[in-house]
């Protein structure tokens, strides 16, 4: 088998043309490896070669991104290779954005696996972890060899089309998706284990750090409920007697929409829950207990509420992907923004 | 409190016409175990199975999963409260027949239960994949409801783990391990320079098929309380639920709860494991604000250094992980949580419904939501017509070739969140 | 879902059991609900009692609706 074609880019510096005094210089392609891409070929073990190294001014990219990526890009597609590498950054700020972006556009453009390198810190990372690998690397070029030898190793890993692992097993930079694994350890042990790091203040790292939360402002209050239409939701899994949509049982994959026209209350012969989560019986027996239609419909006639809007949305809440939420209600809003819903009673179980 | 666990290796399981142990092999009559099930007057139809680890076998919808033992010298019998007289559970000698397991399967009860494949790529993901597994096919008469039926299934299992595990009582254990668990001044004299750790276990007590049972007490009317980890290892903790299968804990796993053997493991070394305590998670907010309250009063009164919590499911419960760790955090305790992940399955979604900054170290037992193919099989133990409707599948997930697609959620024990697995995620 | 609605614009309440959880993915307007199998509900009460209790929950989430909030707010049954 031949050889794997691997272009690399590194900077001014990394390309011995001079430090921030030549930042301004354009890209230039030379044939063959520069700088640190020894380091990599010799951990390409003789796998994969680096056919050409495109050197490029921190500045001159920064400065000129877009024309920087096309001339870049045409660089690249004419050596044919079957993988880019950029870098490493470490904490270079431009350099690291630089390697993100253009790495970032190859992988668009020409569809072949990417990779680069960089601290966790350098901007570039946030920038484009989400849509490449980067391995995580030392603050300086004193972790070369280091970097090096797992870009190296995850290169060949892409180049092979072999499972790439979870971030902690190839020391990427997490992308905001978590990857399943199997640990040398089971779970318990690790636990005790991180225990004692804890109290006896060593360093350990969480499997999975809190998130954030973002929050949206709350909209001005409704002027008058007594005319206002009114739309009922639930994550609650309340369904018409037989589940027609068969909404899963746990992170339901849709949404139903069920007409209530002239329905004065969800009995037991005509809605269920497909809630996988709790038990079903006091749902299964009055469904009312979920989406309150029955009292509603009351205060609809006593002249309380205006209106309530003719269909109902019911999703299965039960281990719901956060994300599948989200596109439901955006999705169903839209409905209910059209039809001059002015307020939403959305119930959980 | 003193007990030993006197283990016989088992690395077979054969139908005979009587049962006994040889060697490493379990024989099991079926007529002898059948009179002894058939007592339930709920149960129309029995049949009983073996899945030996490697075969070509797929067992499902899985309600529990028992390893089967006998008490030989100590206070009370097999599951106090439950099966046997109440008694405190957790001194003296158990006999184990390690290697062996019974698995309840039969009708669906709700939304629930979950897999176990004997081979192929689901087999990694569950334990039971690697127990020599007795089947108990239960059929319920028509007229049983929901909550009967559970029980009669949940009776089952304990019955058929405990006649097998009688077979062990004159057997001479090729190994023996033996776990003390001293009273805490006692314990704090021993090891004045150990810190203090003990293990808060939240058990599911959220209903049908959610339920945990403490000597035969359904805990969720229980107060947060001490136990000595002794006496979960010795059957005092049940298993009620399984929706979800991927982690909930069958009674197989809170006989061997890992946290318990991992801690002593460590105990006199490095630590000093002085306290267990059991909560609940129920489906009211002031039960949750009332039971995370009094579990973080009893961490602090104790004055404990360190402690692991592992929490019993997710959505909801997810609440009371966090109001526990926040709590027994606030009194100056270090503490490491053991949950799994519902990451959607791309992965790219909130892991928990609840988050709190006091949760600065966890342990999971992976993404449950990632999607596994499971390949045809040639026997199916229960059957397969769930697959569809339980907590993990979904309409049409079984394709014409017979391979089955469904989220890591529908395996039994496949992101144990006490740690009995390898399975993480990042 | 409850931030997807307030964000395309509609007040919203979300009447749930389980408030902390309601607070951590973001709803403005929260009614705290019964428990989680019967959030409306109460199966120890009678039919009629039952229905006066979802009566109030809901009457609780139209004021909460009626209501100018600046933040995160629970509205608690008096």
């Amino acid at each position: 088998m031949s050889e794997f074609r691997v272009v690399h880019y590194i900077n001014q510096f990394f390309g011995q043309v001079g430090g921030e005094e030549m930042a301004h210089v354009p890209p230039e392609y030379r044939e063959g490896k520069v700088g640190p891409g020894l380091a990599l070929e010799a951990n390409f073990k003789g796998e994969a070669v680096i056919v050409g190294t495109v050197v490029c001014g921190d500045s001159y990219f920064n400065e000129n991104m877009d024309e920087a990526k096309e001339t870049i890009l045409a660089m690249v597609e004419k050596a044919k290779p079957d993988l880019f590498v950029a870098g490493p950054a470490f904490n270079a700020g431009r350099y690291g954005v630089a390697c993100g972006a253009m790495a970032a556009y190859v992988k668009e453009k020409l569809g072949i696996p990417v990779i680069t390198g960089m601290y966790i810190e350098n901007p570039g990372a946030d920038m484009y972890k989400t849509d490449i690998y980067i391995i995580s690397t030392r603050n300086s070029a004193a972790g070369m060899r280091d970097a090096a030898k797992k870009m190296a190793a995850l290169a060949l890993k892409m180049l092979k089309n072999e499972k790439i692992g979870a971030s902690s097993e190839e020391d990427y930079i997490p992308q905001g998706r978590r990857v399943n694994l199997f640990e040398k350890l089971r779970g318990s042990e690790r636990a005790v284990n991180m225990l004692l790091q804890k109290l006896q203040g060593k360093p350990f790292t969480t499997e999975y750090p809190m998130p954030d939360f973002d929050r949206v402002p709350p909209n001005p209050p409704v002027a008058d409920i007594s005319r206002a239409k009114i739309a009922l939701v639930t994550s609650g899994g309340i369904v018409p007697k037989g589940n027609p949509d068969h909404i899963e049982s746990s992170n339901a994959s849709k949404y139903g929409r069920y007409d209530i026209h002239g329905v004065m209350n969800l009995t037991s012969d005509t809605y269920e829950t497909a809630h996988g989560g709790y038990d079903p019986s006091y749902a299964n027996a009055d469904a009312d207990r979920v989406v309150p239609l029955d009292v509603l419909r009351d205060f609809e006639t006593e002249g309380k509420v205006g209106s309530i809007y003719e269909y109902f949305f019911s999703t299965v809440g039960n281990g719901m992907a956060v994300k599948s939420a989200k596109a439901f209600a955006e999705d169903f809003s839209k409905e209910l923004i059209k039809e001059n819903v002015q307020a939403v009673i959305l119930t959980s179980t | 409190m003193k007990l030993e666990l006197g283990y016989i290796p088992i690395d077979n399981i054969k139908f005979a016409e009587r049962s006994y142990v040889e060697g490493s092999t379990l024989y099991v009559s079926k007529e002898e175990l059948s009179e002894v099930l058939m007592q339930d007057e709920n149960i129309l139809g029995l049949n009983f199975a073996i899945a030996l680890p490697g075969d070509n076998t797929r067992i499902t919808p899985v309600k529990d999963v028992i390893e089967p033992r006998v008490k030989v010298d100590g206070k009370g019998g097999m599951f106090p409260g439950v099966l046997s007289k109440v008694d405190i559970a957790g001194s003296g000698r158990t006999h184990v027949l390690k290697g062996a397991a019974v698995v309840t399967t039969g009708k669906i009860v709700g939304f629930q239960e979950g897999i176990i494949d004997m081979s192929g790529p689901g087999a990694e993901y569950t334990p039971f994949s690697k127990t020599c597994n007795l089947v108990l096919v239960i059929t319920p008469k028509e007229d049983v409801v929901q909550h009967e039926h559970e029980y009669t299934v949940r009776m089952a299992g304990l019955r058929a783990a405990a006649y097998l595990g009688e077979l062990a009582r004159e057997l001479e254990p090729e190994t023996i391990e033996t776990y003390e668990f001293l009273p805490l001044l006692e314990s704090i004299e021993k090891y004045p320079d150990l810190p203090r750790v003990g293990y808060v276990q939240m058990l599911q007590s959220q209903g049908l098929l959610h339920d945990t049972y403490v000597y035969g007490v359904d805990a969720k009317r229980t107060l947060p309380t001490l136990i000595s980890p002794t006496e979960v290892m010795d059957g005092a903790i049940i298993s009620g639920n399984c929706v979800s299968a991927c982690d909930k804990n069958p009674t197989y796993v809170h006989q061997n709860n890992p946290i318990v053997h991992d801690l002593f493991k460590r105990h006199g070394k490095d630590l000093n494991f002085c306290a267990m305590i059991i909560t609940n998670e129920n489906v009211y907010l002031a039960d949750k604000i009332r039971s995370s309250d009094r579990t973080a009063e009893i961490c602090g009164y104790l004055k404990l250094d360190g402690v692991i919590i592992s929490e019993e499911g997710f959505g909801n419960p997810d609440t009371d992980l966090m109001m526990n760790c926040r709590k027994i955090s606030d009194k100056g305790i270090k503490t490491v949580v053991i949950t799994d992940e519902f990451a959607g399955r791309d992965g790219s979604s909130q892991s928990l419904a609840d988050a709190d900054p006091s949760c600065d170290a966890l342990v999971t037992g992976g993404n449950a939501n990632e999607v596994i193919t499971l390949p045809r099989m040639d026997k199916v133990i229960g059957t397969e017509a769930y697959v569809g409707i339980i907590a993990g599948g979904w309409d049409k997930n079984k394709a014409e070739d017979g391979t089955i697609q469904v989220e890591l959620q529908a395996i039994t024990g496949a992101t144990s969140e006490v740690g009995f697995g390898y399975l993480s995620a990042r | 879902m409850v931030k997807e609605i307030e964000r395309a614009g509609i007040p919203v309440v979300h009447i749930c059991t389980i408030t902390p959880i309601s607070l951590t993915v973001g709803a403005n307007r929260i009614v705290p609900a019964v428990a989680i199998p019967y959030p409306l509900g109460d199966p120890a009460l009678s039919k009629a009692e039952e229905k006066q209790q979802r009566r109030k929950i809901v009457l609780k989430a139209l004021d909460a609706l009626s209501t100018e909030v600046s933040e995160q707010t629970v509205f608690d049954m008096e």
